[in-house]
Order: C-alpha cells, then sequence, then structure tokens
C-alpha cells in the first residue's frame, strides 16, 4: 500500500515538474521595459517604445521566438532614476519578466544596476555613458555607442585636420555632463588642449553669453558642444547670430533632422558623429549597414509618419539582440540568455556591428561612428 | 467605561494595519511601495504641522530631503562615516539651514516663506546637478546600504520595520505635540493667529520651530531613503517633488495626521495606477488633483470627518 | 570689453521681455483674486505652440498667431470656470494646487495631442543679424521688446483709463467695497484669466522663432515669471514688467561674468535676497493680513 502511493506521488511529481516546462513552452516571452517617455528624457524614450511596440508586434505576426508570442510590460519612468528602480522592482517581482530592456537615460540604468544584479536578469540598457559598462557588470548590457566614442570620433577628426585648440560647451543634463567628463579625458591623447569649457542648460532659451566667453578665447580653432535636442540647436544659431567662424562639431545627440530643422541655415558646416540610420541612402550599396536601417527607417515612417531617431535605434538594436540570444540559448533561461549575449559575434544593427564578449558589454568599436557634415541642408558622409 | 482618546485609539489601529500589512503583501514589489508610502507619510506628518496649523507653505522641501539624501550618500562612501552619524549630522546640518532662512523671512507676514522655499529648493537643485566632483553630477551617485553596530540592513522586510516604526513614531510625537501643553499654542495659531499674539503666543517663534523641525524629519528621510533604493539622483531635491509632498498634506487634509497618512497613500499609488493610461498619466493626474481640490477643499480626511458627524445623531 | 558688456544686455533684454510678460500674467491674476497661477507658464507654451500647429495646418502666419492667442485666452478662461470658480472662497493653499492640476492637464493635452518634440516659428523679419557696436542682435529681439512695450502700455491704458480696467484695479485694491459699488468681481476675474492668457501666448509666440517651443518649456519659465513679479513687488504691474527686465539682465551677466552653471540659480538666489533685506519687492505691494 506504502510502496503504490509512493511510486504514485513520484510519478506524479515528475509530471508536475514536466508540465510547467511544457507549459513554458506556449507561456509568451515577457520583456519588462523601463523608458523615459515623459519629462525631460521624452525625447529619447518616446521612439524607443514606439519601435520596441512596432517590432515586437511585426516579430509575433512571423511567429514569435522559438514558438512563443512576446508580450512587452513597459512602464514610463518620467525621467526620474528613482522611480526607474521602482518600476525595475515592479517588473522583476511582480511581472516576473524575463529580460529586460530599459534605462532611456544612464541615471536611470545606473539607479537599476544594484537590483539587476541580485535579482540576476539580463538587462540590456539604451543609455549612452560609459560607466554603464566600464567596469563590466555581470547581467548589464547596452547598444549605443558611449559618449566617449563620439568624444573620440570627433577628436579623431580635428586631429586630420591639425586642430589642436578646442573649447567645449556641454549641457547640464547627464548626457551633457558624462560626454564632458569623456571629452576631457581623452583630449590628450589627440593632442587636443581644452581651451574653454562652459555649460548651458537643456531648455536654456540663450547662450550669447557663454559663446561670447568662447569667441574671447585667444587662438581658438573649433568648438566642440555636447548636448541632445534642441539645446544644441540654440546654440548653432547663437554661433551663427555671434559670427562664429571656427568649425563647429556636435555630439551625436543631434544626429536627427530635427536638428537641421530647427537650427536652419545656422547647421551649415556642422560635423558629427552618427550612427548609419542617418544617412541611410547615402550609404554604399554594398554596405553590410545598409539594408537593416533603410528597412527600419521604411517600417517607422510607415507606422509614425515620422523619420526614425538613432536612439529608436538603440531599442531596436536591443530588442533584436535580445531574440537572438534567446534563439541561441534555446529559451528564457537567464544565466543561458546571458552567456549567448556574451557570446554574440558580428551581429549586425541599425548602430553598428556588434561583437560582444565578457569583458565587453557593448560590443561598438569606432567604426560604428561614421563622421558627417551638414551641407546644404542634408548629411553628408565625409571621407 | 472610560473611553481612550480617539488619538490613542487611532494610534493603536496605526499599530495593527502596520503589524497585519505584512500578511497581505504578496511578493516584495508591494514591500517596496509600502516602505516608499511610509517614508513619504513621515514626511507628510511633518509637512503637515507647518502648513495645516501654522499655515506657512513650503514650496522646496524635496531640496531638504536631497540635502539629507545627498549628505548621507556623499559622507558614507566617499569619506567612510558610518551611516548612522551621517545621517544625524544631515539632519542637523538641514535644521541649521532652515532656521537660518525662516528666522528673517517668518517675522514678517504673509506668503514669505513660500517663496523663500521654492528659491531654496531650486538652488540646492542646481547646486547637487553641478557639483559633479562631489556629487556626481546629473547622472546621481550610488549608496552604500545603511548599517548599524555592523549589522546592515538590506532586504525589503528590514526596511519596511523601518519606515512601520518611523511612521507610527512619527504619528505619535505630532499628535504628543498638538495636544500637549506647549502644543496648545500650535493649536492656537491654527484657529487665529491674531488671538494667539493677544494671549501673548509667540507666534513666530513658534512657525520657526516647526519649521525647522519638519525639514529635519524630511532630511532623515531623505538619509533613509537614498540608503534603501542605493541610488540618489537630483531629481529627488526638485520642484516636481516638493509640489509632490505639498499635495500629499493637502489632499489628505490639513492638520490632520492621519489625513497625511492617507493623503500619501493615495498619491504614491496613483502613479502606479495611473500607469494603465499610456500616456495620459499627465493629464489624468492634474485632472485628480483638480478634481479633489475643488470637491474636497479641506482635503479627504476632514471632509469625511464632518460628513460623518453631519450624519450621526 | 563694452561689446562683450553690451551683448550680455541685449541678450538679458530680450530674455527679460519674455519674463515680464510672464510676471504681468502673474501680476494680474493676482490683482484680482489672491490666486497666485502656477499654470501662467504653460499659457506660454500653449501660445507657442499652437500658433506651431495652426501654422502647420497651412493657415498663414498672422491668422496662426491671432488664433493662437485666442485659443489660449480660451484655456484661460476654460481654467477659471471649471477650476477656480468651482473652488469658491478656498484658502491659498488648495487654489495653488488647483493651478498646478490646472498647469498639469494643459501641459499633458499638449504632450498627447501635439507630440514631445521641439518646435520652430519662422522668424518674423528673417534671420540677419544686425551688428552693433560690437555687439549683434537678432531683428526678432527687436520684435519681442517692442512688442512687449506696446502690450505694457496698452495695459496701462486699459488699466487707467477705461471702466473695465479701471474696475479691475478697484477689486485687486478692496475686493468688498467694489462689490459693493455694483463691480461683478467674478467677470473681472473671468477678464484676469483671458488676459494672463492672452499675454502669457503672445510672450510664448514672440520668443519661439528664438528658442523653440516645446510640450515642457512652460515649467521654468513660469517659475522665473514667478520670481520676477515677486522681484518687482507681487501685484504692481510696473514692478512686474521692471522684474522681469532686470532678471533676464543679471542671468545674462551672471552667465557672462560668473559662471554659465550658476546661471539658473541667480533669478532665486535674489528672491532670497529680496526676501531677506526688501521682502516688499522694488515697488511695494500690499502685505497679505491674516485675520
Amino acid at each position: 500500500m506504502k510502496k503504490r502511493t509512493l511510486i504514485t506521488s513520484a510519478i506524479a511529481l515528475v509530471f508536475a515538474q514536466a508540465l510547467p516546462a511544457a507549459a513554458q513552452g506556449k507561456d509568451p516571452i515577457r520583456i519588462g521595459a523601463v523608458l523615459s517617455t515623459t519629462g525631460p528624457a521624452a525625447y529619447l524614450g518616446d521612439p524607443q517604445l514606439k519601435t520596441l511596440q512596432t517590432y515586437l508586434a511585426q516579430i509575433n505576426q512571423d511567429g514569435g521566438v522559438l514558438g512563443r508570442k512576446l508580450e512587452l510590460v513597459h512602464y514610463d519612468d518620467a525621467s526620474e532614476a528613482a522611480k526607474a528602480n521602482g518600476f525595475a522592482k515592479r517588473l522583476i517581482d511582480d511581472d516576473k519578466v524575463d529580460l529586460l530592456i530599459a534605462g532611456t537615460t544612464t541615471g536611470a540604468t545606473m539607479a537599476m544596476a544594484p537590483l539587476v544584479e541580485k535579482a540576476g536578469i539580463p538587462l540590456i540598457s539604451l543609455s549612452g555613458a560609459v560607466v554603464v559598462v566600464e567596469p563590466v557588470k555581470k547581467w548589464i548590457f547596452k547598444t549605443p555607442h558611449t559618449d566617449r566614442m563620439a568624444a573620440e570620433k570627433v577628436f579623431e577628426d580635428m586631429k586630420k585636420r591639425g586642430i589642436t585648440k578646442v573649447g567645449l560647451l556641454s549641457e547640464t543634463s547627464g548626457f551633457g555632463q558624462s560626454g564632458a567628463k569623456e571629452t576631457r579625458a581623452v583630449a590628450q591623447k589627440y593632442g587636443i588642449t581644452l581651451v574653454a569649457d562652459e555649460t548651458y542648460g537643456p531648455k536654456d532659451t540663450d547662450v550669447t553669453a557663454q559663446l561670447t566667453k568662447i569667441r574671447a578665447v585667444p587662438g581658438i580653432q573649433a568648438l566642440f558642444v555636447f548636448g541632445l535636442g534642441q539645446g544644441p540647436a540654440v546654440v548653432t544659431k547663437n554661433y551663427a547670430q555671434l559670427g562664429l567662424t571656427v568649425p563647429l562639431y556636435q555630439s551625436h545627440g543631434v544626429a536627427s533632422n530635427e536638428f537641421i530643422r530647427l537650427a536652419g541655415k545656422a547647421a551649415e558646416g556642422v560635423r558629427l558623429p552618427s550612427p548609419a540610420l542617418l544617412v541611410a541612402n547615402a550609404l554604399a550599396a554594398n554596405d553590410p549597414q545598409k539594408p537593416l536601417v533603410t528597412s527600419y527607417a521604411a517600417t517607422y515612417w510607415k507606422q509614425y509618419k515620422d523619420e526614425p531617431s538613432t536612439f529608436g535605434g538603440y531599442a531596436l538594436d536591443a530588442l533584436m539582440l535580445g531574440v537572438s540570444a534567446i534563439k541561441r540559448a534555446g529559451g528564457t533561461t537567464k544565466e543561458a540568455v546571458r552567456s549567448a549575449l556574451e557570446q554574440t559575434r558580428g551581429f549586425m544593427g541599425t548602430t553598428g556591428q556588434f561583437n560582444l564578449s565578457a569583458t565587453d558589454h557593448m560590443g561598438l568599436d569606432l567604426s560604428a561612428f561614421r563622421m558627417l557634415e551638414v551641407r546644404d541642408g542634408g548629411w553628408t558622409l565625409l571621407k | 467605561m472610560n473611553k481612550l482618546p480617539s488619538s490613542t485609539r487611532a494610534l493603536m489601529l496605526l499599530a495593527l494595519v502596520l503589524l497585519c500589512l505584512p500578511l497581505v503583501l504578496p511578493n516584495s514589489f508591494y514591500y517596496d511601495v509600502a516602505i516608499r508610502v511610509a517614508f513619504n507619510a513621515v514626511i507628510a506628518i511633518g509637512l503637515n504641522l507647518l502648513i495645516g496649523y501654522t499655515g506657512q507653505i513650503s514650496l522646496g522641501h524635496a531640496g531638504f530631503f536631497g540635502l539629507g539624501a545627498y549628505a548621507s550618500a556623499i559622507l558614507s562612501s566617499r569619506y567612510g562615516w558610518p551611516p548612522a552619524l551621517a545621517l544625524v549630522a544631515a539632519a542637523a546640518g538641514v535644521a541649521t539651514l532652515a532656521l537660518l532662512v525662516a528666522r528673517p523671512v517668518l517675522r514678517l507676514k504673509g506668503h514669505y516663506l513660500a517663496m523663500a522655499t521654492l528659491g531654496l529648493g531650486i538652488i540646492i537643485m542646481i547646486m547637487l546637478t553641478n557639483e559633479s566632483a562631489l556629487t556626481g553630477g546629473p547622472d546621481g551617485m550610488a549608496v552604500p546600504p545603511f548599517s548599524v553596530f555592523g549589522r546592515e540592513l538590506s532586504g525589503e522586510k528590514h526596511w519596511y520595520a523601518v519606515g512601520a516604526v518611523a511612521l507610527w513614531l512619527m504619528a505619535w510625537t505630532a499628535l504628543n505635540l498638538i495636544n500637549a501643553p506647549g502644543g496648545r499654542a500650535l493649536q492656537a495659531i491654527h484657529g487665529s493667529e491674531i488671538a494667539a499674539l493677544a494671549v501673548g503666543v509667540d507666534v513666530a517663534a513658534m512657525k520657526v520651530r516647526v519649521f525647522v523641525l519638519s525639514a529635519a524629519v524630511a532630511s532623515v528621510m531623505g538619509s533613509l531613503s537614498a540608503h534603501y533604493v542605493g541610488f540618489v539622483t537630483p531629481g529627488v531635491a526638485g520642484f516636481l517633488h516638493s509640489i509632490e509632498l505639498v499635495t500629499m498634506v493637502v489632499l489628505g487634509g490639513m492638520a490632520s495626521v492621519f489625513g497625511s497618512i492617507i493623503g500619501t497613500v493615495v498619491l504614491t499609488l496613483l502613479p502606479q495606477l495611473l500607469s494603465a493610461f499610456e500616456g495620459w498619466e499627465t493629464v489624468a493626474f492634474g485632472a485628480v488633483l483638480m478634481l479633489c481640490m475643488i470637491l474636497l477643499p479641506k482635503g479627504v480626511v476632514p471632509t469625511l470627518r464632518a460628513r460623518l458627524n453631519r450624519s450621526a445623531p | 570689453m563694452l561689446s562683450q558688456l553690451l551683448q550680455f544686455l541685449f541678450s538679458g533684454l530680450t530674455v527679460g521681455a519674455t519674463y515680464a510678460l510672464a510676471a504681468l500674467g502673474f501680476a494680474i491674476i493676482y490683482n484680482a483674486s489672491g490666486v497666485i497661477n502656477f499654470a501662467q507658464g504653460e499659457f506660454i507654451m500653449l501660445g507657442g505652440m499652437a500658433a506651431v500647429a495652426l501654422a502647420a495646418l497651412g493657415l498663414p502666419l498672422p491668422v496662426a498667431i491671432v488664433l493662437a492667442v485666442a485659443v489660449t485666452g480660451l484655456a484661460g478662461l476654460l481654467i477659471e470656470k471649471f477650476a477656480i470658480e468651482p473652488a469658491g472662497r478656498a484658502d491659498v493653499v488648495p487654489l495653488i494646487i488647483i493651478t498646478i492640476g490646472a498647469s498639469l492637464v494643459v501641459r499633458g493635452l499638449v504632450q498627447v495631442t501635439l507630440g514631445k518634440g521641439t518646435h520652430s516659428l519662422p522668424a518674423f523679419s528673417g534671420e540677419q543679424p544686425l551688428a552693433i557696436a560690437g555687439a549683434t542682435l537678432l531683428p526678432q529681439s527687436l520684435w519681442v521688446v517692442g512688442v512687449a512695450a506696446v502690450v505694457v502700455a496698452a495695459l496701462a491704458w486699459f488699466f487707467g483709463r477705461t471702466a473695465r480696467g479701471k474696475a479691475m484695479l478697484a477689486t485687486s485694491h478692496n475686493r468688498l467695497a467694489a462689490e459693493l459699488v455694483g463691480i461683478s468681481t467674478r467677470s473681472v476675474l473671468l477678464l484676469s484669466f483671458v488676459l494672463s492668457g492672452a499675454l502669457g501666448a503672445v510672450g510664448g509666440i514672440l520668443v519661439a522663432p528664438l528658442t523653440y517651443t516645446s510640450y515642457d518649456m512652460g515649467i521654468m519659465l513660469g517659475l522665473k515669471g514667478f520670481v520676477a513679479a515677486t522681484l518687482g513687488g507681487l501685484g504692481s504691474g510696473l514692478g512686474a514688467v521692471v522684474g522681469g527686465l532686470l532678471l533676464g539682465v543679471l542671468e545674462a551677466m551672471t552667465a557672462g561674468y560668473i559662471s554659465s552653471a550658476y546661471k539658473d540659480a541667480m533669478p532665486f538666489v535674489l528672491i532670497l535676497l529680496v526676501l531677506f533685506f526688501m521682502p516688499r519687492g522694488l515697488f511695494g505691494a500690499k502685505t497679505i493680513d491674516r485675520v
């Protein structure tokens, strides 16, 4: 009697273990997203959410991943890091997601980092600062270029032209200050001295005071502006108004057609590093990035009647990276997905080609940035 | 049968709720919400003493919160101070600052404190954003966990206990303050400032004292919050956060300790509930604020209390 | 040296004119009702955004501008009717919360309908900078200061010479007395909101070619306008204008001579100083007596 009950219960137990595994086959794959769709970073977060939603729907239409549908659970952190932390907890503990694609701003990513590391769930961040992946954190990856790469790409171009004395004008936002810090750190490597170091606020309506100070610096040869959204457009306009003639370099924060629209004629001659997405049509026919970026641009335009932004591109790359890792891991077991992410090689994204490793959780190099210049109201590829 | 005074009954009820809540919280996310509510409620009670009883508004209280948070973060992570000591030092510093600002301003009649606190709050936030060598700049800085006597506080259960105890203590302190003989002065000011002056209450001094107390409380909760979340950004000292704090007080009911708790619960839960609105959160939030203030101008608890009293025989 | 000073002065006056218009909006509503309207900044934003949206529909710019001002005035009216009036004789603090709620609703509606992007209006008379004594000035700046001056003069005439305007002034001095002589304080209140809305809109439209407009540009502008109004003495029209201009110039000077990072802190440091040493503001306001 006892023996039979024992065997029956043992068999039942085995089935009980197997059933959830089989059921997992039908369960949707849950992707959690914490993005800044309101607040100062909404300009970045909004296209990110839209991109995720569009491509998730498309993947599901094409049959999903490993036969399972994708499900997106997203929250808006209103550009506040403390809220990001709270929503990350909700996604991990309450919504029980399998993967996180989150962190429009560096502040948000860093606020979520301790939670993510403790819970052991992969996070693909969409924020720019180098501190997200340096030092490497076990569970945290990112898709955007780092601000250090932007500075290096700009300095590379300056060095080619023999520019050595540069003024820096950075935004007091997280993006701007982190970029300024990296700029100062790498300047010497390219033989560049920063002869001016001013700041402006993201919602400033006028920076003629700062530019007047910069103009007065003797021997200045170029100006590097680190900011995003409308601030750099105001800078560019004031720059033209004051009649400044030294070359003006911007960061990838304004790699968008909106910048040219806002700054108007003043944008002529501005140079900046940008992902290939911005010049999709100008890419050589055999450029390995061309098919993906042109298709992204077309899809986004069709759905939203708006140009895709490079920030949205980061989200697309994160999603595709995540999906590819899940496919290679054969499921959503977090550790397996994490290692699959680390083993990603030769993965083509809108931002560039990704080659990740255990010591490099971003995977891009300087070639992922293209140097562009504004000519006749449009973007031209340099070199 | 001697009935216990209503405030004691209410405190007992609060203790009961706080003790039983963990039984119904399903996972650590809910604990997280409860902890945040508890922390905010403590600040709200302190702020209510200022707004509800002395009739002054502070539009920059988040600045004190932020100073407490950052002082704790900087002292404990960059200078290796024990967190408890950093917390006390921060509160002392903030109290001094509050005193320096309030003394000259509270001698005047009118809403000058509102403007002064508005200015102070924003200056604090700008400083926190700009002094990046010290504060980590706009992207913020990490905060080590809170440890006292070598034991570290970690995990939701520990922090829930901290939050619950802090909330109960604050409610008890506030109620005692109001009902004690010294606190009668507060009630007198609430009733009529001129009458209070006439009977010899030093109104200005009382206002300063209450302001300093509420500022210190905000600083302590800021420090605790920083250790709990593990990360702090300048946004916590911002104008919008100050407005949120004032709204918790006004929504729940001015001059009502339990009103502050209710107001905090509503305002902390609302964004979580509104996340279903997909883009309309701001509109919904604003609409809720307006409706609550128009329909319940004295706040939720006093209005309900008045209705109940009216309907009772 | 002089050209640098002049450059700072020019940019300060341009920004200051916007602050002045915002401050005037605060002052008018405060005078009529004692309410500090935290939605004032959103009026500025709404004017600019509405003009952009209307122009994008194909309307000629002048028409778009007039309509945008009208739309914002209407928004002011709706806020007064549906938020302030139902509150009745509420205390100051609930009223402040109500105006904050209103500002969120306006901002949220613009965000949902017009998006989160940044927009610009074409400059009214071209973008060719004018050179004056070594400093440069954009023609749009002249528009800003010029139109602001015209608006201020028109308001002075309105308040000083017309019956309606005098009625508003009377209400601000003594509400009870005004009601006793038959002034409808309710319509005065309504008019004050409409007027402030229109004022804000004009300011927003004037600077949109220079500074762009987006759904969240109202927050800081509103706060600084409030500071300017308090600097000049809450309730004084002249004070609001002077306060606004002074604030803009001081901000530019701070950015130029002291530190560009702390430029935004300057208005708020100023307000603390004013409160410590000169609480009535430059042109003296009435103190609020609590009884």
